[in-house]
């Protein structure tokens, strides 16, 4: 009797429940964008017919692949803009002194509660002011400037917990502050950089919005502006768009499956624990 | 000289580059966006000065009234939902048995996916006429059920509720998972000694215990809700009719369909200001400030 009340038998209902929202979606999707359109129509949705890769080879033959390159070059570059200046910032934050260092700090803390969608008009009137519309660093400079806050609060409470005294040594042996901050900074907060780095090249890879203003010409399109407009591109075609979201979603899960803790601690960021 | 620049630390030029950048792209926009808000702006030429133009249409603007009460009742809706799930299933798979692991891996699923890939699965899954919900109801003989939900005034947002959880129930399960997990299991043992069953132990122990987790996940939830744009934008693009254009979505639809990026502004800074006043409110309700100090013991 204890046993079984130990199994938790409610819980695991409405588990097995949820399990069945989240994963039907999810295999539907797979399923379907390994059939052809006819048997889109007539076939039953729920048992996969005789799989066929034609959806994937007519994704990649409009261009996925340019788009998967625009893609990969925005979010590399604002993974490394992001961890460079987040952690000389976050450096300069634990290691200065007096008003400036703490005010820097407040003014990221309050950059926190700024929402992107109210300041997409002013951002589209400076990236055109700087004549950036319709490139790549149009998408690259707002989207680092958005990931910045949280990156240099995870950085500032990561190097505030080491200690004085290693900085001191290292003082003592005659280094300077550019050389404490690469070689004992740096090496030091890998677990927060890997963090930052995840959590930023998420935000990178899967933004919508700035490519949606800020781009037009397909020599531009990233991901999933490109899904959208593989919609009417594609129009009934059901089955092609939904390769080309497993496409897009493929090395988000493939990281998934080689460091699922290392991804989820990433997506979290400076929000739990 | 030498001697001085010691003392102070390290030199704060550091935080230059991070913070010229934060400057450009993130704090001159809400300037910027207050002073267009002021001015006739068409994406185009130049903007002209218009006075309080923007502003008073602001007041009278039904279409933008609408918009608010259609974003407050997401936002209240959305914590609604997502919170009793998010906290029970967080708690359940903060178990380590191994069933409840392996259901927590697939539960992470959604959070791989882009809003945009989000938006356009579900708007195919709803079709009425091939998609998986209308084929899963005829199956299950069950027509009373709706099919046609993005189609219909009355339900479309619900839907859109319903896939915003879809898509942010696995967020808030992690901070749940984590947050239980930290509670010490000697609490439950001693709870059990003591003769107390599970809901009690839910109830006394895990509840009380998340308080922090569970003040996070509300205010990520409630300031969230205000600037959903992605999903709603690519699911209904706020239709039918204006069922499901909610404040973002009403800004977009002023500044990029119709060019009027003044009056779009105007909106953009009712955001801004609700946004950040929604944020300090609950900061000085709940004390959410400590959510930093117990961080940097992290």
């Amino acid at each position: 009797m204890r046993r079984l009340f130990h199994l938790n038998i409610p819980g695991a209902l409405a588990g097995l429940v949820w399990f069945a929202i989240v994963a039907l979606p999810v295999y539907w999707m797979v399923v379907t964008s390994l059939r052809n359109q006819a048997g889109y129509l007539t076939a039953d949705p729920l048992v996969p017919g005789k799989p066929t890769s034609a959806q994937y080879h007519r994704v990649i033959q409009v261009g996925f692949l340019s788009y998967l390159r625009n893609s990969s070059v925005v979010t590399f570059s604002v993974v490394l803009m992001v961890l460079v200046f987040a952690l000389m910032a976050a450096y300069g934050i634990v290691r200065g002194r007096g008003w400036i260092a703490s005010g820097t700090f407040r003014l990221f803390l309050l950059g926190l509660a700024i929402p992107l969608q109210a300041a997409i008009i002013p951002i589209f009137f400076i990236v055109n002011k700087l004549h950036l519309y319709d490139t790549l660093p149009a998408l690259i400079f707002p989207t680092a400037a958005f990931s910045l806050p949280i990156a240099v609060l995870i950085l500032v409470n990561f190097l505030r917990d080491v200690p004085a005294e290693l900085y001191e040594a290292m003082k003592i042996d005659g280094a300077s502050e550019w050389q404490m901050l690469w070689k004992l900074a740096t090496p030091l907060s890998r677990p927060a950089l890997l963090t930052v780095g995840i959590f930023t090249a998420l935000g990178a890879w899967n933004g919508f919005l700035f490519p949606l203003v800020l781009t037009q010409s397909t020599s531009t399109r990233v991901l999933p502006f490109a899904l959208y407009d593989f919609q009417t591109q594609f129009g009934i075609n059901v089955p092609a768009v939904l390769a080309a979201i497993v496409l897009t979603t493929l090395p988000v899960f493939a990281l998934y499956l080689l460091g699922r803790r290392q991804l989820l601690t990433g997506m979290t960021a400076g929000f739990s624990r | 000289m030498r001697a001085d620049r010691k003392r102070m630390g390290a030199s704060p030029l550091l935080a230059l580059p991070a913070l010229g950048l934060f400057a450009i792209f993130a704090l001159a926009p809400m300037i910027v966006v207050v002073v267009l808000s002021f001015t006739n702006y068409n994406g185009i030429s130049s903007p002209h000065y218009t006075g309080l133009a923007n502003w008073s249409r602001f007041l009278h603007d039904s279409t933008t009234h609408h918009a608010i009460w259609i974003s407050l009742e997401i936002m209240v809706l959305s914590w609604l939902i997502q919170t009793p799930i998010a906290l029970l299933l967080g708690v359940f798979i903060s178990g380590r048995q191994r069933y409840r692991s392996v259901l927590a891996a697939v539960y992470f699923v959604p959070l791989l996916f882009s809003a945009a890939a989000i938006g356009i699965t579900w708007k195919n899954l709803l079709d009425p006429n091939f998609g998986l919900l209308a084929n899963l109801t005829h199956r299950l003989h069950m027509s009373w059920f709706p099919v046609s939900w993005l189609g219909n005034p009355g339900l479309a947002l619900y839907m859109i509720i319903f896939i915003i959880a879809w898509q942010f129930i696995p967020f808030h399960m992690l901070l749940y998972q984590a947050g239980a997990r930290q509670i010490p299991h000697s609490i439950y043992e001693a709870a059990e000694i003591d003769g107390a069953g599970r809901v009690r132990q839910f109830l006394r122990i895990t509840l009380p215990l998340l308080r922090n987790t569970i003040v996070t996940s509300s205010v990520l939830i409630l300031v969230g809700s205000l600037t959903y744009f992605d999903l709603v934008f690519i699911v209904t693009g706020g239709g039918p009719g204006f069922a499901t254009r909610l404040l973002p979505l009403d800004m977009y639809i002023n500044g990029f369909e119709r060019t009027d990026m003044g009056y779009a502004s105007a909106i953009s800074v009712v955001l801004v200001a609700a946004a950040l006043t929604l944020s300090l409110l609950l900061i000085r309700i709940t004390g959410f400030g400590r959510f930093r100090s117990s961080h940097e013991g992290a």
